[in-house]
């Protein structure tokens, strides 16, 4: 069953530049796919264009046989709950506890709060930050956000995780403590598609490689 | 899955407990919503007094007829012979001259000034209640008695009742003028605070939008601080209100001594009091409804 499917995708930004010409590819559910590629080449904004957060300029994109291209503004929302993301800037909410955090994908959900919290405390466990659940997200490392963000991603238990750069500027140890939660994850079935130039994770993971090179997919 | 009524109750705890975080911010707020507020209310609560008073004391139309003082008991019969056949007259009663000062002298109060004199200085007297209450009618009737022999006097007793009508109807629409122009303000205040409310949650905003919220989901805390600023508002006005009525009736206890009446103003009903309340709660979601519609479409990233 294939997950993800571009034809044909463009996307030039206003002002004119092209950030992405001609990408065609597929992905298909349960696979572990990493988009490589120098900053620059167009690897954000291949994740951007598959959840939803900007519109191809030409081409469609197809997430469960859903034209994003196409959708009206109010299934939007009801995408994006498909997915689990992972920013590289994070995006924590600095004026909530972490398990706040955890609990905000599920509130905007509608989960019953005591289901609710179960989950995050098992999200929040997963990443090794259970203990950490009342600390504010500002006293914690860059490792530890990028996990609390992971925790977030994963807490509604998205069918595809999409993630930029998570190992970005995190030490080997950090990165490759991540990696193993990427593969946990994989192997429970979630399709994972990740940006990233980090190629010593790459080497752990295995995964299928797309390469972007100045807006198009090489080879 | 929760339903729609926790999703309400999460989301006014939260705006409740974004209020307690910032107290001072909110109380005044609270206090400009209220003072806004206030000024019509209390207008109209004055007005509402006043118009209680008019009914009290002009209860129907009614012609007084005064004979002159040499009228002897003859005249008087003729009189009232004359009002007994007038078809204009749905009835009326005779007031002898003696009574109507044992009424002036029990009724109003005045016995010691009364006592002082040596002669009756009223005149007898027919009070007549008109068939028809209209305002010609009664111009027709008091013309028609003036012509009469032995009648000093005709007074038509709803002028000044309906002189203090026109006077309440203006100071109505001067009322409804203000509370529309406050209200506007009341508007603008709230739009103005959920405008700087979204701006300091932007971030909160585009994270829980990209991870799939619902305009509804975004929108529902905001409406729900402007109606509660708004109810609070107007709830502040209500008791400024209040405040303001206890302060006065102790003065107007002090002159209503002097004239022997009772005078106290009273505050608004429980309907009355509903409504203001309903209305200030429903101008403060107006206005973070306008501020809503306008400012978070700009953050959608699609």
């Amino acid at each position: 069953m294939t997950h993800i499917t571009l034809s044909g995708v463009s996307k030039r930004y206003p002002g004119g530049h092209d950030a992405l010409t001609g990408v065609s590819l597929n992905i298909a559910a349960g696979e572990m796919v990493f988009i490589t590629g120098h900053s620059g080449a167009g690897k954000s904004t291949l994740l951007k264009l598959i959840a939803a957060i900007e519109r191809p300029t030409s081409g469609t994109v197809l997430v469960n046989g859903q034209n994003v291209g196409t959708l009206r503004p109010r299934g939007i929302p009801f995408l994006r709950r498909n997915f689990g993301l992972v920013f590289q800037d994070h995006k924590l909410l600095f004026d909530r506890s972490v398990f706040d955090n955890v609990m905000l994908p599920l509130d905007i959900i509608g989960f019953d709060r005591r289901e609710a919290a179960r989950r995050a405390r098992a999200a929040l466990d997963k990443v090794g930050l259970l203990q950490k659940e009342k600390a504010q997200p500002i006293t914690l490392s860059g490792g530890e956000q990028q996990r609390l963000c992971i925790a977030r991603a994963i807490v509604h238990r998205p069918a595809i995780l999409l993630a930029d750069e998570p190992t970005g500027n995190l030490d080997a140890d950090y990165a490759a403590a991540i990696g193993d939660l990427l593969r946990a994850f994989n192997q429970v079935g979630v399709t994972i598609v990740l940006a990233t130039h980090d190629l010593q994770l790459a080497a752990r993971l295995n995964p299928h490689i797309i390469e972007v090179r100045a807006g198009r997919l090489a080879s | 899955m929760m339903g729609w009524f926790t999703a309400h109750r999460m989301a006014f705890t939260g705006t409740l407990n974004r209020l307690a975080g910032a107290p001072l911010t909110t109380l005044f707020n609270i206090a400009v919503i209220g003072t806004a507020l206030a000024l019509p209310t209390g207008f109209y609560v004055l007005l509402t007094n006043l118009q209680g008073l008019a009914q009290q004391y002009a209860p129907e139309p009614q012609v007084s007829l005064f004979l002159a003082a040499e009228a002897a008991a003859t005249d008087v019969r003729n009189i009232e012979d004359r009002i007994k056949a007038h078809a204009g007259v749905a009835s009326f009663r005779y007031v002898p001259r003696a009574q109507a000062l044992e009424t002036l002298r029990t009724r109003a109060g005045l016995a010691d000034l009364l006592a002082g004199l040596a002669l009756n200085p009223l005149p007898d007297g027919f009070v007549v209640i008109p068939a028809a209450g209209n305002a010609s009618a009664l111009e027709a009737l008091r013309g028609e008695f003036k012509t009469w022999p032995k009648v000093a006097e005709v007074h038509v007793d709803s002028d000044w009742a309906r002189r203090l009508d026109n006077l309440l109807a203006i100071g109505r629409y001067a009322v409804l003028m203000l509370a529309a122009a406050l209200a506007f303000a009341l508007i603008a205040i709230t739009f103005n605070t959920i405008r700087l409310q979204i701006l300091t949650q932007r971030d909160e905003i585009e994270v829980t939008k990209l991870i799939g919220a619902t305009d509804a989901y975004i929108r529902r805390p905001f409406l729900y601080l402007g109606t509660l600023i708004g109810g609070t508002g107007g709830l502040a006005a209500w008791v400024m209100v209040w405040g303001a009525l206890q302060i006065f009736n102790r003065q107007l206890a002090a002159l209503a001594e002097l004239y022997g009446i009772p005078l106290a103003l009273t505050h608004l009903g429980a309907t009355d009091s509903a409504y203001t309340l309903l209305f200030a709660a429903w101008l403060g979601w107006f206005g973070a409804w306008l501020s809503v519609r306008r400012h978070l479409i700009a953050y959608d990233p699609l």
